[in-house]
């Protein structure tokens, strides 16, 4: 119950912070046509806040869309467009939707992930923000219908969504985070600083990690050190006595789903003078980080890895982060007797800041093979309950989240959603040229600073808090009081391929839009 | 070592605008144009720069090829009247197979010469059918460095064509029993043919035997059609006969290093005359991807062909059946019979119809071919947009039979050579450092099927809706 009290007392408020942008998208657009007289009847109506006439103003102001919770709304007493004295308003579907997205991260899981992120709550909207238009992995798995009796009656606050690391009993640290995920590996000069800086701060807030990822250590982090995960990749890249000892946890990591066994990418345009000089390079040189490690060539030399690490860092733990081939059950099980206390796979339909688009489509597995591969094999090994296993690659919401926990992973690896909450759009234009338009996977010196670490803070706190409601809902379903109770419960899942057709019926259909991509 | 094969590729632009993904629709009406911070003037891309005024002079609606879908000029714009649109001509390009992106994609290659990279993961569906039920592996730690892609290793990807012996006999005074003929090699295992459809002028045609030449290939031709503008490249091409017609082109047979005989039964009896007239000519079959693929390439195989050439449709299926079984499938089955037969070694199979990106070449040799043909990517890289209106006797909306020789070729040498770098990409992550080992290596891939029974099958049951 220790832990319980623990995540109970660091969980952080929930402050609203908007978009900023000046035109936020919603599934829904509301238009107010010239007939409008100003009567202001519509924003004394609207409880959702989208008609907004201040005090003083001859007539309202436009239509905030964004919180429209559509043709929903007809069955209210209140809806605008019925009670307009000049039918001067009309509600449609947002047509700028077809342009968004993709077929993993549709325009409703995008728009959802925003409105977490904004307010820590979870969407009125009737938007689809569980289930992507993939097709398949998670997209085609669903909880079961749970049975109502084995419903509980118990607030979030008494569940647990704890996570501990540390499960060797070695005399290192027992770390234990608040929630059942961390921050994935984002580097300085993929990611703009204050992103990367707000991260650590929420992890500081939310009791989870955040990870430097293969870009150096920069001073801004060290306020946080104690949330902020240093990363030990191929290219070595600001790797330093002194950067493994501020860290409570150390990644080596091997390889990366998005890209596996090719090391890591940051284009030349990209090397400004900030980036080359943590990095110890060339400015606008591109830096293609060498796969693997030059020192590692068989699994004792991982060993020793690992020991180098210990040594350096005696409260260090270790997490081995690689990625999935066909033997990524026998690569944990390595991974296990070199040392680690951590396993993070991280399947092939990552994230990444550059990466070959052939190599991000079709090398290693997806996670959702991965997971339960690992977790019988480290089972069958008996070490399983000696290793946390961290999933990642792909995850991309609360309920992906649950579905890598009941498949057998100990917790997952957040990264593309926590750069969504800062309303990252997709557009995957992060690899070159000035970099991200939106200000979030970019060190120009102009779009580089668009961001604020405050924003970046709370917006990340916010959706974290709303996936956590999530994980409370569904666990209650089940009559669970842990997120650890949750771990390999793959008997909870159904996967809509492997159901007769009436049973089919009975769950939610994913989404299936031929998007332009 | 052999010495390193290296592709010169050169940006080169195309004529005509590329048809673009979005457009911007403008509510023009609502806009007091005062508010002096237009979204338009500060899109960091320059979308707008060539045409900013382009509403008020009532010019085309911007197509946009360089748009990157960042939505900040939606989002910024002080009044909200701007929005988007997918651009119509854009969807209606191409076909269920041929999708725009993999037109899209084919263009920006052989614009450019590179790779596509991009940032942030994965954007499309989660598995599809034929090489879209196929990931190849990864070798986590042992395995050749990275420094191979960028060049301080070798990377072999070339290819046999000819026959090779099963093994060598010697005499009492160790001296060979028989003779060996010359082991003929392309660098890369991809040959040309030209496309099913396309206008497929003299120029067409050229350009893509001076890129193949270029990239010391081959390219499969009808011997109808190889004229005397086509004198120079003899070496490069491979001509098509038929039983019927070889007689006729004599004089071609023998300027050729390799010739592809139309299957028919017992064709087999013509190659003792092509030998005559060049004996160390290389022979391959012409023969369709259909049902009897399988026990065709077991026969022509011990009848002493150099090379198979299966011809799936421009869809990547098998041609003459019902069942469509995909390319994939069809390599692993015509890979597998002639393992069985004990006869793989001896020849080499080539595989065309529906190799649409680089990732079909790799993904192809993995299921067991030794290379692969390429047509309709060729005919993209010359800016064809699929549309299919030569099809129907129509006019091409970009020209494309007037094309300049020059351009067009080095437009596929860039194609290709974007295509090369890729199979690099995946060859090293694999960990093979030569092509001909990544033949048949389906323990370096990870089939839709399998991953499903061995992960899902003990958690879920049975399947109830068919893999694809």
């Amino acid at each position: 119950m220790n832990t319980v009290s623990k995540a109970k007392s660091t969980l952080p408020e929930v402050v609203v912070m908007p978009s900023r942008f000046r035109n936020p998208i919603g599934k829904y657009i509301v238009k107010r046509n010239s007939r409008c007289a100003g009567c202001g009847l519509c924003a004394e109506l609207c409880s959702y806040g989208v008609h907004i006439k201040p005090e003083g103003y001859s007539r309202p102001l436009p239509p905030r869309s964004e919180r429209c919770i559509g043709t929903a709304c007809e069955a209210n007493a209140f809806y605008c467009v019925r009670h307009c004295p000049n039918q001067a308003l009309s509600v449609s579907l947002n047509p700028i939707l077809e342009t968004m997205g993709d077929y993993r991260w549709t325009p409703e899981m995008l728009i959802g992930q925003w409105y977490m992120a904004e307010t820590g709550e979870l969407p009125e909207t009737d938007l689809e923000y569980n289930l992507g238009s993939s097709g398949g992995g998670f997209d085609k798995i669903r909880f079961k219908i749970p049975d109502p009796a084995d419903y509980l009656d118990i607030s979030d606050e008494k569940i647990d969504t704890s996570l501990s690391l540390n499960r060797r009993s070695d005399g290192r640290p027992e770390k234990v985070l608040s929630l059942p995920c961390y921050g994935g590996g984002m580097s300085f000069g993929s990611t703009a600083l204050p992103v990367i800086v707000g991260r650590a701060r929420a992890a500081r807030r939310l009791n989870t990690l955040t990870c430097t990822g293969e870009g150096g250590y920069p001073p801004e982090f060290l306020p946080y050190a104690e949330y902020v995960i240093t990363q030990v990749a191929t290219g070595l890249f600001g790797v330093r006595e002194e950067t493994i000892q501020h860290a409570p946890v150390v990644e080596f990591k091997y390889a990366q789903g998005a890209k596996p066994g090719l090391g890591g990418h940051l284009l030349g345009d990209k090397v400004t003078p900030e980036v080359a000089a943590m990095r110890e390079t060339v400015v606008g040189s591109s830096l293609f980080s060498p796969f693997p490690f030059h020192s590692v060539y068989s699994v004792e030399d991982h060993k020793k890895h690992v020991d180098w690490i210990k040594e350096v860092n005696p409260r260090a733990l270790i997490s081995v982060k690689v990625s999935t081939p066909s033997d990524v059950d026998m690569v944990a099980v390595g991974s296990y007797y070199a040392g680690a206390h951590i396993i993070h796979f991280d399947g092939s339909y990552g994230g990444t800041g550059a990466a070959p688009d052939i190599a991000k489509k079709n090398i290693a597995m997806p996670i959702e093979y991965a997971i339960s591969r690992v977790h019988c094999f480290l089972k069958e090994e008996g070490v399983r309950g000696q290793v946390c296993l961290m999933a990642s690659g792909g995850i991309r919401n609360a309920m992906d989240a649950a579905k890598a926990i009941a498949l057998g992973a100990d917790g997952v690896v957040i990264g593309t959603a926590d750069l969504v909450a800062l309303e990252c759009i997709r557009c995957g234009k992060c690899e070159s040229g000035r970099g991200c338009a939106r200000g979030i996977a970019s060190t120009d010196p102009e779009l580089g600073h668009m961001i604020t670490e405050e924003y970046a803070e709370q917006r990340i706190v916010n959706m974290y808090l709303a996936w956590r409601k999530q994980w409370c809902q569904l666990l209650r379903q089940y009559g669970l009081r842990s997120v650890k109770e949750l771990v390999g419960r793959s008997d909870l899942l159904v996967n809509m391929d492997y159901l007769d057709e009436a049973e089919r019926a009975k769950y939610p259909e994913a989404p299936k839009n031929k998007l332009v991509i | 070592m052999p010495k390193k094969y290296h592709i010169a590729t050169k940006e080169t632009p195309p004529r005509f605008e590329p048809v673009g993904k979005f457009s911007t629709v403008e509510f023009r009406e609502d806009c007091a144009g005062s508010c002096r911070q237009c979204v338009k003037k500060k899109c960091i891309y320059n979308v707008f720069k060539d045409d900013y005024q382009h509403i008020i002079t009532m010019d085309e609606p911007e197509f946009l090829y360089i748009c990157q879908n960042c939505f900040c000029c939606v989002q910024e714009c002080t009044k909200g009247i701007f929005t988007r649109v997918v651009n119509p001509e854009y969807r209606l390009m191409g076909n269920t197979y041929w999708q725009p992106e993999i037109i899209n994609q084919t263009w920006f290659q052989a614009h450019t010469g590179k790779i596509p990279v991009s940032g942030a993961g994965y954007r499309g569906p989660f598995s599809g059918t034929g090489f879209d039920a196929m990931w190849t592996d990864m070798s986590e730690i042992v395995r050749p460095t990275r420094d191979g892609i960028h060049g301080r290793e070798y990377i072999n990807t070339s290819i046999e064509l000819s026959r090779k012996p099963m093994r060598l006999s010697f005499n009492e005074d160790l001296s060979l029993v028989q003779e060996l003929s010359e082991i003929v090699e392309i660098p890369i295992p991809v040959l040309f043919q030209p496309p099913s459809f396309g206008i497929l002028s003299e120029r067409v045609l050229l350009a893509m035997v001076k890129a193949a030449q270029r990239l010391c290939t081959l390219m499969l031709i009808d011997a109808a059609d190889c004229s005397s503008a086509f004198n120079d490249y003899a070496e490069t091409l491979v001509p098509r006969l038929t039983r019927s017609n070889y007689q006729n082109y004599v004089d071609i047979i023998c300027r050729s290093r390799m010739v592809e005989l139309a299957y028919e039964p017992d064709i087999e009896r013509e190659f003792a005359t092509l030998h005559n007239y060049k004996p160390e000519l290389l022979i391959a079959i012409g023969l369709p991807l259909d049902a009897q693929a399988g026990s065709r390439a077991l026969e022509l195989a011990q009848a002493g062909v150099d090379v198979l050439h299966f011809y799936a449709d421009d869809y990547g299926c098998e041609t003459g059946s019902n069942a469509h079984r995909t390319i994939r499938d069809m390599i692993r089955e015509v890979h597998g019979k002639l393992v069985e037969g004990k006869v793989r070694p001896k020849v080499n199979i080539l595989f065309s119809g529906g190799i649409a990106m680089s990732e079909h070449m790799a993904k192809a040799i993995i299921c067991g071919a030794d290379g692969v043909v390429v047509d309709i990517p060729l005919l993209i890289a010359l800016e064809c947009r699929v549309c299919s209106r030569c099809k129907h006797g129509e006019s091409c909306p970009v020209a494309i039979g007037e094309i300049d020789i020059t351009w067009g070729s080095q437009r596929i040498v860039n194609l290709i050579g974007a295509w090369h770098d890729q199979l690099l990409e995946v060859m090293g992550a694999c960990g093979i450092r030569e092509v001909r080992r990544l033949r048949g290596e389906v323990g370096r891939a990870l089939f839709l099927e399998d991953l499903e029974r061995e992960s899902f099958a003990p958690i879920f049951g049975k399947r109830k809706i068919p893999c694809g």
